[in-house]
């Protein structure tokens, strides 16, 4: 028998390790979206505070946050101060209230502040349904043309935002700037 | 006894399609319902990740059996539905992958795997044979005798 053969096993070994290791830290549940690239899709619909219309022209101008929630989703309740914390620093943030009971909406708004500049109310969740939307809180990053660049699925805390978003939110006011 | 036992074999044997979700939608014809029953089959469900959204219950999965309702009523053709699907969800939600570059290895991975082995076992069924039997494995006379003497001693304790 060949001595490099003996080598064989190990160096399979060591391969199988690596991919393993790495799967430890993969998650799963995270999917790149296929919307990354693409125009914002079309819509009318009615604000939640139902005075007016929106249509996906009216998300234009500048970059921004377009974030998923719904009163039913436990998890936005948990992001909901940190979205009005940004919102605060000038963070645009438009909202999208999916398939939601409106009048619950309109009472969550009053109660936990607004920190949407527009909210559009997407009661049957044909928008989530055509932003590949597959459970709240989702935040869509948006340039000033409309085009979705980026998504974040779950709760964006302070360390998500810090770690991870405000430089690609950063990036974007950037691009923008004449 | 044994028709108890028949009972509920059989009774395991229908709980796996008794969990699928339920939906009542009313089919125009045969047809419909068939493929209704094989696009829910092949497309997964994005939020429970390893359900198709035939079996899965999640809100997002109803969704999407509702819409493929919509469009099969509105005579969307199979592929189309799958390409609407693909554009919001991505490559994840096709329990099919199309075959691109990308997906080449999942397609012909196991496979080319397969072929591997069967080499590496043909090339050594093959010098096995090649090797030459020189009887270098048969005992000597000497050892011949030490082994019958072992032998003689085991059977005589």
């Amino acid at each position: 028998m060949k001595r490099w053969l003996m080598v064989v096993p190990l160096a399979l070994f060591l391969l199988v390790a690596v991919f393993l290791y790495r799967g430890l830290y993969l998650d799963p549940a995270e999917l790149p979206s296929a919307m990354i690239g693409k125009p914002f899709p079309a819509f009318s619909l009615s604000t939640v505070q139902g005075d007016k219309i929106l249509t996906q022209a009216d998300l234009q101008g500048k970059p921004a946050l377009v974030n998923v929630w719904a009163t039913w989703c436990i998890s936005c309740r948990a992001e909901h101060p940190v979205l009005n914390k940004l919102a605060e620093k000038g963070v645009v943030i438009y909202g999208i209230n999916y398939k939601d009971d409106n009048a619950a909406a309109l009472k969550w708004l009053a109660e936990f502040h607004n920190p949407y500049q527009l909210d559009i109310r997407d009661e049957d969740g044909n928008l989530g349904l055509n932003l590949g939307v597959y459970g709240a809180p989702e935040t869509f990053f948006i340039d000033a043309k409309g085009v979705i660049r980026d998504k974040y699925v779950g709760v964006i805390d302070e360390v998500v935002w810090r770690e991870q978003l405000a430089a690609k939110y950063q990036a974007l006011v950037d691009e923008a700037k004449p | 006894m044994k028709r108890l036992l028949a009972a509920a074999v059989l009774a395991l044997g229908l709980a796996g399609v008794v969990h699928a979700a339920i939906d009542t939608y009313e089919f125009a014809n045969d047809a419909e319902r068939e493929r209704f029953r094989d696009l829910t089959k092949e497309l997964r469900c994005p939020k429970c990740q390893n359900q198709d959204i035939a079996d899965s219950n999640a809100p997002i999965a109803t969704d999407l059996r509702r819409e493929i309702f919509r469009m099969l009523g509105e005579g969307t053709d199979d592929q189309q539905i799958i390409d609407f699907m693909v554009d919001r969800y991505g490559d994840f939600v096709r329990y099919k992958p199309a075959l691109t570059g990308k997906t080449a290895l999942l397609w012909f991975g196991p496979a080319g795997l397969l072929l591997a082995g069967v080499v590496v076992m043909a090339v050594i069924v093959r010098r096995r044979r090649a090797a030459p039997t020189d009887g270098s494995d048969a005992l000597s006379p000497e050892e011949r005798k030490r082994l019958d003497q072992l032998l003689d001693t085991k059977t005589d304790d």
